[in-house]
């Protein structure tokens, strides 16, 4: 690996999908890469990253760019951020919306966070006969969202996070694999998309979780996002973020919720046109 | 310190939990069997129990069912560890009174990850 093939990979990333690659990520760029060298019938990483440089090769940019994206998730992830939703955010919509309540998954990865979302809203059904959630969940990654359609996760992946009362109610076991069932997997609509692309497809949300995405990215983009966010979210919305993630010295779009790790609301000081007053 | 009694017929699966136990605190018995496991708890409820389906003598099903008829046996948190899993075996742990399941093989994240599902840490 030569440091012209380091830095073309990651300018090539930060292009691409917004990531980040820090200094000293050999270790990082042997891992994610050997098995991608592997499957496309490269000697070695370097050998990989040479090709990358020297043709532009679309579908190796594309596999790289996918294979250097971190992807983990797990159900009911942080377990906060649900918890906040169960007991604010959806009884303060519910009282708010007569229609559906958008939420959106951004960079929703293998499905893992939807899926919580969808299900733990069923366990509520009692609680909020009226209320219907509208889930999108996109994310940059095509293998990702396959899985998460597919919605069939291994022992492993059905052991982290998800209570063994849900699996039983939700899950079907399918030889050594465990799927969703129907109804919690319509619940969720999925889409392709790229954090850094125009975001207004995504079109009106009430909330938006976007947690463990902004890490990877550098300051500017994380602003971009965020406000482009800020312009999606509907005034009384909220937004979720990663336990090690603020909005804090990146924006004032949004500010945190008192009290709330992790959620956020917007601003609405910063949103407002600034009124002069004359003569007084 | 809370305590946690693993029964399975493995030496090797015990010293396992044990160590994971060990980290998450808890001072950890063990059995080698169901028998073995209603009489430690005859003598003393521990307040969990990380307990395996197939063993000799008497397995993990029937041990949990002559636990909860025990004076004090309905207070442990039971979390079977086996390597039953289907949703029928998984449904009667439940429904006898089991509080988890997890399905081997098991690392010490999915264990941390069911002990504080059900409170246990």
């Amino acid at each position: 690996m030569t440091p012209e093939d380091t830095e073309h990979l990651a300018a090539l990333l930060k292009q691409r999908s917004g990531l980040i690659l820090g200094s000293d990520k050999t270790y990082l760029i042997e891992s994610r890469l050997a098995p991608v060298a592997r499957r496309e019938g490269f000697a070695n990483v370097g050998a990989l990253l040479t090709a990358l440089r020297t043709k532009r090769d679309e579908k190796l940019i594309y596999t790289v760019t996918d294979a250097m994206t971190t992807n983990e998730t797990f159900f009911f992830r942080d377990k906060t951020p649900f918890d906040q939703f169960k007991s604010d955010v959806l009884p303060a919509l519910a009282k708010s919306r007569t229609g559906d309540i958008k939420i959106w998954c951004a960079a929703c990865s293998t499905g893992q966070e939807p899926y919580s979302l969808a299900m733990m809203m069923e366990e509520s059904r009692a609680q909020f006969p009226r209320v219907n959630l509208d889930i999108l969940a996109t994310d940059i990654s095509e293998r990702c969202l396959e899985k998460a359609q597919a919605g069939l996760y291994t022992q492993f992946e059905v052991q982290r996070g998800l209570p063994i009362q849900m699996m039983v109610k939700h899950f079907e076991k399918i030889d050594e694999m465990w799927r969703i069932s129907p109804k919690i997997r319509q619940a969720v609509r999925y889409k392709k998309l790229n954090l850094l692309d125009d975001l207004r497809s995504v079109g009106r949300q009430d909330v938006i979780y976007c947690r463990n995405v902004l890490i990877y990215f550098d300051l500017e983009t994380k602003k971009r996002v965020l406000e482009q966010m800020a312009t999606l979210l509907a005034d009384d919305g909220f937004l979720f973020l990663g336990a090690a993630e603020t909005v804090l010295g990146i924006t004032d779009v949004f500010k945190p919720m008192a009290g709330m790790r992790g959620l956020y609301v917007k601003n609405q000081a910063s949103a407002a046109p600034t009124v002069r007053k004359f003569g007084t | 310190m809370k305590t946690c009694l693993v029964v399975d017929d493995s030496r090797v699966i015990r010293k396992v939990a044990r160590r994971i136990l060990e980290n998450l605190q808890f001072e950890v018995a063990e059995a080698n069997d169901g028998l073995e496991a209603l009489n430690y708890c005859k003598s003393s409820m521990p307040n969990a129990i990380l307990l395996d389906w197939n063993m000799p003598v008497m397995d993990g099903i029937t041990f949990l069912r002559q636990l909860r008829k025990e004076e004090g046996g309905t207070a442990p948190v039971v979390v079977f560890c086996t390597t039953e899993n289907d949703l029928a075996h998984i449904t009667e742990a439940l429904t006898e009174g089991a509080s988890e399941y997890i399905m081997k093989p098991f690392d010490g994240e999915i264990l941390e990850a069911k002990f504080s599902e059900v409170g246990l840490i």
